[in-house]
């Protein structure tokens, strides 16, 4: 009888709690749409705007260049491998070794996995970086003045992300293409010639639109997200912490729906 | 005591401030209990009161950085609550905010964050930005740090620095969450002269958080007590020292130096 007792108490807390939990799902969402209103109203001064909207640039793009380049370099490299053991068929011709790689490459690879990579380097700076300005007053400083601190604040970084990620995209590309095929002549499963052939073979220029596209949302939501939580970030260095942590985590989240999403609606 | 000026007001829009039954509560905590008052250009309002009295909780009410939860201001005469957003932006580009951790730019340099305001909204080229700028370093007693970030700056010098992005736009109304705690006894009085001699000069209106019983007795035209939340006392530099007041007297002379002075 308790036990039966203890089971509905149980189950009926956690239906009070999903329902709190949606409904505050909803008012984070509105809450979202309603600052992304803010910050894309019309600026105070363009040519501030313009110049930090080219500091986020070379701040975001070139420091992610880094990390971008060494993970694409190395993906192709084990994907090229892994693909090639695989294979090992005298029915498969060898070329779809290129062909492989490429395919995988292009329309999951770099766009996806390097955006949930970056979703942590950028999403986490963004977050720390606007959250910090929050508790120490410096973002109720900027609306004392009179400037729309949403605006100045988060979309420079958006638009930074949304022009830097699709050119970090193409590096990531050519280089995990390139560590591809330097692995697989390396361990001589495909040569130079067979690789190029499988890279070319039945070549659709749309995945490569395809993957800019979806880098694009992709780097919306990796900083517009984390932007909003340090945004409405109350408290401490402490709270700070936590804010850049759930900015990456819903980011990420956000990024995976958005790409299944995007795959459904421009592959089928 | 303020005829004239009421009379001046009634006729010409002067940037007076006034607060109708200010209230706010956080939570079930009472901070602020129907606080009314105005303050006028020209004049030094000083607001004093025991820490966590809730001074820097109104003087945020005030500029709409929190909601009050009851009551209205008014920036010469109009209801800054209900102003439009642009309307609102426009009477925040005239106010000059000092707040009390500081709260300046860490991105930015000296320089910049006291030109910050300049460049966003004046047609200054940069020489006359960093002309002004220099002035009003000057003028809090800083010098050779224009270059430095806040974060290479002592908790004095930081307040000096958001002192002076506080005056660069020449503001109209002028807010100072504690401009001289932290500082030295020369500095504070600099300060003070300075907050005292620009709200003369350019006829602002200016409100100063202080617990600082010299600054009161030095530039307060109009000090108001606040005392568990409510506004306990209001009146110039001359009554303070003479009213009898039991919770005004005890916090004026809480310490040995104003006893002795007393006798
Ligand atoms: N955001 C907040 N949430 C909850 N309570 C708050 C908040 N801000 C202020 N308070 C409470 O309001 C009261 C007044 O705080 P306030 O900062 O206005 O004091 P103060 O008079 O400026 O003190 P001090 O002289 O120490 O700066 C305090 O009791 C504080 O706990
Ligand atoms: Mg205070």
């Amino acid at each position: 009888m308790q036990l039966e007792v203890y089971i509905i108490k149980r189950y009926l807390f956690r239906g009070i709690f999903t329902c709190t939990t949606i409904m505050n799902l909803f008012y984070h969402i509105g809450r979202y749409f309603i600052l992304l209103g803010r910050a894309f109203l019309k600026p105070e001064k363009f040519s501030i705007y313009w110049k930090r909207t080219i500091f986020e640039m070379s701040n975001l793009g070139l420091g992610s260049l880094g990390i971008a380049s060494i993970i694409a370099f190395f993906m192709g490299a084990v994907i090229v491998i892994q693909t090639a053991s695989n294979i090992d068929s005298a029915w498969i011709p060898d070329y779809t070794i290129g062909f492989t790689a490429r395919q995988s490459i292009i329309l999951e690879f770099s766009p996806t996995i390097l955006a949930l990579i970056l979703a942590g380097k950028i999403g986490s700076s963004v977050a720390s970086e606007i959250g910090t300005m929050r508790v120490t007053e410096q973002i109720d400083a900027l609306e004392i003045m009179g400037v729309n601190s949403a605006s100045y604040l988060i979309t420079p970084k958006i638009i930074a992300a949304v022009v830097i990620n699709p050119m970090l995209v193409i590096i990531s590309m050519f280089l995990s293409l390139t560590g591809g095929w330097l692995a697989g002549v390396m361990n001589g499963s495909v040569s130079t010639y067979t690789y190029i052939h499988g890279i070319q073979y039945d070549f659709d220029s749309f995945s490569i639109v395809y993957a800019l596209i979806k880098t694009m949302f992709f780097a919306f939501a990796m900083t517009s997200i984390p932007a909003y939580h340090g945004y409405y970030t109350s408290g401490g260095a402490l709270e700070v912490g936590k804010s850049s942590t759930k900015g990456v985590v819903y980011s990420s989240v956000c990024i995976l729906i958005l790409n299944y999403i995007l795959t459904q609606l421009m592959l089928s | 005591m303020y005829t004239n000026i009421e009379l001046y007001i009634n006729t010409v829009n002067v940037e007076l401030i006034e607060l109708q039954n200010i209230s706010k509560s956080f939570g079930e905590i009472e901070v602020l209990k129907s606080i009314s008052a105005s303050f006028y250009p020209g004049k030094t309002n000083l607001i004093i009161g025991a820490s966590g009295s809730g001074k820097t909780t109104l003087t945020k009410c005030i500029v709409g950085l929190t909601e009050p939860s009851n009551g209205n201001v008014l920036f010469s005469g109009e209801d800054f609550h209900t102003m439009k957003f642009k309307q609102k932006k426009t009477v925040r580009k005239e106010i000059g905010f000092l707040f009390q951790g500081s709260a300046l730019f860490d991105s930015m340099t000296v320089e910049e964050n006291i030109t910050f305001t300049l460049s966003m909204f004046s047609n200054m080229t940069k020489e006359e930005q960093l002309d002004r700028a220099n002035f009003c370093l000057q003028r809090t007693n800083l010098e050779n740090v224009n270059r430095l970030y806040p974060a290479e700056l002592s908790g004095g010098m930081k307040k000096r620095v958001a002192i002076s992005r506080a005056i660069a736009m020449n503001p109209k109304y002028l807010f100072c969450d504690e401009p001289n705690s932290g500082l030295d006894p020369q500095t504070s009085a600099v300060i003070d002269n300075l907050i005292k001699e620009i709200t003369e000069e350019y006829q602002m209106t200016t409100l100063v958080i202080t617990h600082d019983m010299n600054s009161v007795i030095e530039i307060g035209d109009n000090i108001i007590f606040i005392y568990n939340g409510e506004k306990w006392w209001e009146g110039g530099r001359d009554e303070i020292l003479k009213t009898d007041n039991q919770e005004v007297v005890d916090f004026v002379y809480a310490s040995k130096f104003m006893k002795a002075l007393r006798k």
